[in-house]
């Protein structure tokens, strides 16, 4: 098994390469096959692996191969190496599972778009880079994959480039996480200089000898990496992308925006967790940003009326609990969010998709409603995916998600768990208002429209269905001993299965231990307001559905606010982009157009010309003037000879 | 008694006259009467210093003078008809073609 690890991010390469170069050729009935068929190769692979890995000691548990030595180049070598422990085993089952079942469900939505198979070649290409990301065994492999997977979301974000504001938005996406890849370089240049090394297996033990616990050293390393996670994982301050990417293929949006590469970051740090336990000033950054990004995000979630921007600032907040898992040391709770939320995040942009197919293309929610009798599978499914984003119990949003604010509480972080906990009502309210806006209530748009509404192929509701299941049940991988324990001590799996990993750093959560009573307590608590947030949806969207608007007309400037997403896109736009734009007119008018072009390159010609000018007017064309010149000059030479010799 | 004084004074004035003539004179034939003049003055004063220091060279010089302005005379003259051919007049203010 060891030996075919490289094979797991080959098949989609070789997959992005076939449909690259010929998928034109071939048709699209041949790139139908490939495109899914490799990443489901890949995920037969990666359960293969998952079985030997299962099949070691636990704390054995590694996979690695190593193909050359990439970069040898006096002290410093990186090589082009896999490595599979849980964590990267974990990544690379939800990459090539959910990846293949959304590339599944591209097969139905992308059917008959002029570029299916240049858009089955850039997925594929990312599923590549993703995987690529999550199996390296040093950081800058880690980064090759990092910036590959920045690219592809380049690419599919722009995928229908024709449309100026879609190109703009993969600019905006891509210019974005450059400000973040910048911070994550400086942070691996730090380790370089720091370990001597940038494999993982150099730098992660040795953290606790050549760091010093809160030391500068340790912060700026971490600070630094966590800037690139901020900017990949959209946090505050660099989430301004992620609504705007919504331009690209719903497809792209549940497996790029929403499964697997807006979660790079949180992977990238529980992966680094060896570092940040030596920098608990960061962690506290962290988890107070995840936070901050949590509630933030779920407030302009609640005024949206695009479905797909509903969704998207409801991804921003939820990587805002997981940093806020991985940023209170609860590392498995963190990763294990990302896991439930790709399931659940993933049904959530499938059905927005199926439902947009549906409606040819529409997007906005005032002009939906009563699609339950239309779309019935799409419709459980969204309401499973629902209920999981939610946190009713026991599906697996609830599990994970409560896990996240447990070990908060339990650390000691009250205020950032509240902060949690009034999210997790937001959550469930903006979440629900989507939910009865598109399936309940009455039709809003067009006859014609509500005439050709249908359910979707079965490549586009197989997936949904799967993915669905996996919303209600996947969370009963990592029950927490607060809810195993009474059910006949099931341990939870999930964090013992990573506890390899993360052994120096958690405190063994998964061993039976005595259950305080304030866990169920604050369970209680948040199924309370997830069940509050539903009520109020229900009443505001279903019962009375002139609420909202009385609501936003008497609390018009809260209302603006949120509406106008709290104005950070104006704000960075007076801040950063204007004075950008004035300082690189600057630069091209006065030091480009003025300096070197007026002053440097025409001031030269300019002064030649000029003074050839001056000098040509002595050449008359009148040849007695010339004579006068040539006998005034014989004249003063001979004057010379007779004065002064 | 007319010395060699006298004769280099006559070859100055004539020198004179032919430069003078060069600079004022705008008919092209004019001006190349002068300077026909000045190599005459030129020669006169060739010829008084070979006597006066007794060396044969400065009469050869003369006689290589005079080759050389008559090759000139042919020259310059034929220019003139050239001239005038193109442009009905030897004024030579008429001829600034190569103005800078």
């Amino acid at each position: 098994m060891e030996s075919l690890l490289w094979l797991i991010p080959a098949l989609p390469l070789a997959g992005f390469a076939i449909n690259g170069l010929f998928g034109r050729k071939l048709g699209d009935r041949v790139v139908s096959v490939i495109g899914p068929g490799v990443v489901g190769a890949g995920f037969v692979l990666a359960a293969a692996s998952f079985v030997s890995l299962r099949s070691m000691p636990s704390a054995e548990r590694l996979l690695q191969q190593t193909l050359y030595n990439w970069l040898p180049a006096g002290e410093f070598s990186a090589s082009i190496g896999f490595q599979l422990d849980p964590l990267s085993m974990t990544m690379v089952l939800v990459v090539t599972g959910v990846g293949f079942l959304i590339h599944l469900y591209s097969v139905g939505y992308m059917h008959g778009d002029g570029g299916y198979a240049r858009y089955f070649a850039f997925l594929n290409l990312f599923t590549f880079a993703m995987l690529l990301l999550v199996m390296a065994d040093n950081f800058l492999l880690l980064f090759v994959g990092w910036e590959g997977v920045g690219l592809c979301s380049y690419l599919l974000i722009g995928f229908w480039f024709e449309d100026q504001a879609k190109a703009e938005a993969g600019k905006k996406a891509f210019i974005v996480n450059r400000i973040g890849d910048f911070g994550f370089l400086l942070g691996i240049f730090l380790i370089f200089w720091t370990f001597g090394s940038v494999a993982f297996a150099d730098v992660l033990p040795e953290a606790a000898t050549r760091l010093t616990l809160g030391g500068d050293l340790a912060f700026w390393i971490c600070l630094f990496l966590f800037v690139g996670a901020v900017g990949k994982s959209a946090q505050i301050p660099l989430f301004v992308w992620l609504p705007d990417a919504m331009a690209g293929p719903t497809p792209v949006s549940a497996l790029i925006h929403a499964a697997t590469m807006v979660t790079a970051g949180v992977y990238m740090v529980a992966r680094a967790h060896a570092l940040y336990e030596m920098a608990p000033q960061v962690l506290a950054v962290v988890a107070g940003i995840g936070a901050a990004t949590a509630l933030f995000a779920a407030t302009i979630g609640i005024v949206q009326n695009d479905i797909k921007k509903v969704l998207a600032y409801s991804t921003i907040s939820q990587l805002g609990y997981m940093f806020l898992g991985v940023g209170v040391a609860a590392f498995s709770a963190g990763i294990f969010h990302l896991v439930t939320h790709a399931f659940f995040k993933a049904v959530l942009f499938l059905g927005a998709g199926s439902v947009i197919h549906a409606l040819h293309g529409e997007q906005d929610m005032r002009a939906m409603g009563g699609l339950k009798s239309k779309l019935p599978i799409t419709y459980w499914t969204m309401l499973a995916a629902t209920l999981a984003i939610a946190g009713v119990p026991p599906l697996a949003g609830f599990v994970s998600k409560d896990e996240i604010l447990w070990r908060t509480w339990d650390g000691g972080h009250s205020v950032l768990w509240v902060i949690g906990f009034i999210t997790a009502g937001l959550t469930a309210a903006y979440m629900f208002r989507l939910f009865f806006l598109t399936f309940h209530g009455s039709f809003r748009g067009t006859k014609d429209q509500w005439a050709h509404a249908h359910e979707s192929p079965w490549s586009m509701t197989l997936p949904l269905v799967i993915l669905g299941g996996l919303s209600v049940i996947g969370g009963w991988i990592g029950l927490p001993m607060a809810l195993g324990q009474p059910l006949g001590g099931i341990a939870n799996r999930f964090e013992g299965w990573l506890a390899p990993v993360f052994e120096a750093g958690e405190h063994a959560a998964h061993e039976p231990h005595a259950i305080p009573p304030i866990e169920y307590g604050l369970m209680t608590a948040s199924v309370a307001i997830a069940t509050l947030g539903i009520l109020v949806a229900y009443w505001a969207y279903l019962r009375s559905p002139d609420l909202p608007g009385r609501v936003a007309t008497r609390s018009r400037g809260v209302y603006t606010l949120l509406n106008g997403k709290y104005f950070v896109d104006e704000l960075y736009d007076f801040l950063i982009v204007r004075p950008f734009y004035a300082l690189s007119r600057f630069a091209w008018r006065v030091i480009d157009d003025g300096l070197i072009d007026g002053l440097g390159v025409g001031g030269t010609g300019a002064l030649v010309k000029r003074g050839s000018r001056i000098v040509s007017r002595w050449e008359t064309g009148y040849v007695q003037g010339y004579a006068v010149a040539f006998f005034g000059g014989v004249f003063a030479i001979l004057a010379y000879y007779y004065l002064f010799r | 008694m007319v010395g060699p004084a006298h004769y280099i004074t006559l070859s100055a004035v004539l020198f004179t006259i032919g430069v003078i003539g060069v600079l004022t004179r705008k008919n092209a034939i004019i001006v190349f009467m002068a300077i026909e003049i000045m190599l005459n003055a030129a020669n006169l004063a060739l010829v008084t210093f070979a006597m006066t220091i007794g060396d044969v060279a400065g009469l050869i010089m003369v006689l290589l003078v005079m080759a050389v302005a008559a090759a000139e005379a042919a020259v310059g003259l034929a220019i003139i008809v050239a001239m005038f051919r193109h442009r009905e007049t030897v004024n030579i203010e008429a001829f600034n073609v190569l103005r800078g």
